[in-house]
């Protein structure tokens, strides 16, 4: 999902950018908001920010024969809030952008919007429909953390097409071209994140009960 | 009965993970973010990128180094983060 650097002109980037900005106010205050209520989250915070950091370090080979990545931002997400997730998606993102040049300063605010403002508001929702069904934690947890991962690709593809439709069919026809690079090749990849969401959320429950119920993320 | 699911779980995981580098053949898995890229440049052959990186690894071996690297600050505070848990709650804080 890394638009890599450059290769947004400069009005796509800057309208993304705009976009994201807001967000990332938002999530900056949030984050105060709910570390100042209780400090014990502090480090509840970071693992969500540790499972980030080492899901999008993971490239994996997929059925296409190419190789995408997890992005670890449904795991947050659920816990505190998609918000949240956009501070700490932003500096997985920037890290990137400027060690790895993954990514790029120029479309930082496009990969920010996909990854950290739409990956983590579709796995919040999720999530809190399903627990509102009483679908069990577990399945709400995957389907949130899949659907947030695809998702994220999907909004990729839709930026691209956006800025670069082909000369015959337009955006519609560079929709299909880039959404067969993305969204095929992330199905098994968002399988996997919304695998390993539920393994980390599991331990959460057994260990972590008390935080789980301060954030309203288990009730009972 | 929750370990057993953690297991399988795990395995799941890899097995998917295993799974494409079997069936798929004569493919380097490139990254889908390059893929694209070359797509835009052959669809767009007038485009030019109007930023470059400001700083690039110089090379593969060092950017395989800091993504490990960005991976293994990940895992270890989530390994610090799990004994602290299994810690706590056995000292019945």
């Amino acid at each position: 999902m890394h638009i890599m650097e450059g290769f947004l002109p400069v009005s796509h980037a800057a309208f993304w950018g705009a976009a994201s900005l807001p967000f990332f106010v938002i999530g900056i205050r949030r984050i105060n908001q709910k570390v100042s209520a209780n400090p014990r989250l502090k480090l509840l915070l970071a693992l969500a920010g540790a499972f980030v950091f080492v899901l999008s370090a993971l490239k994996l080979p997929s059925v296409t024969g190419s190789s995408s990545h997890p992005t670890g931002i449904g795991l947050g997400a659920i816990l505190f809030g998609p918000a949240v997730m956009t501070v700490l998606g932003t500096i997985a993102l920037l890290f990137q952008a400027l060690l790895l040049a993954h990514g790029g300063i120029t479309t930082l605010g496009a990969n920010v919007f996909s990854m950290a403002i739409i990956g983590p508001f579709v796995a919040y929702y999720s999530y809190k429909l399903l627990s509102g069904l009483k679908v069990p934690a577990g399945v709400a947890v995957f389907v949130g953390a899949s659907l947030g991962n695809l998702l994220t690709y999907v909004v990729t593809a839709t930026q691209l097409s956006a800025a670069f439709p082909q000369a015959d069919g337009g955006m519609y026809a560079a929709m299909l071209k880039f959404m067969s690079i993305f969204a095929l090749t992330q199905i098994p990849l968002a399988i996997s994140e919304g695998i390993l969401t539920v393994l980390i959320f599991n331990f959460l429950k057994k260990y972590n009960l008390k935080e789980l119920k301060d954030l309203n993320v288990v009730e009972e | 009965m929750q370990k057993l699911q953690n297991i399988l779980l795990v395995a799941l995981v890899v097995i998917i993970g295993a799974i494409p580098l079997f069936i798929v053949k004569n493919s380097d898995f490139a990254g889908a973010d390059s893929q694209a890229e070359e797509v835009i440049m052959e669809m767009n052959q007038d485009y030019k990128p109007w930023f470059k990186p400001i700083w690039e690894p110089p090379g593969g071996e060092v950017e395989t180094l800091l993504f490990t690297l960005q991976a293994c600050i990940g895992a270890g505070f989530i390994g610090y983060f799990i004994g602290f848990s299994v810690g706590r709650q056995k000292n019945g804080d």
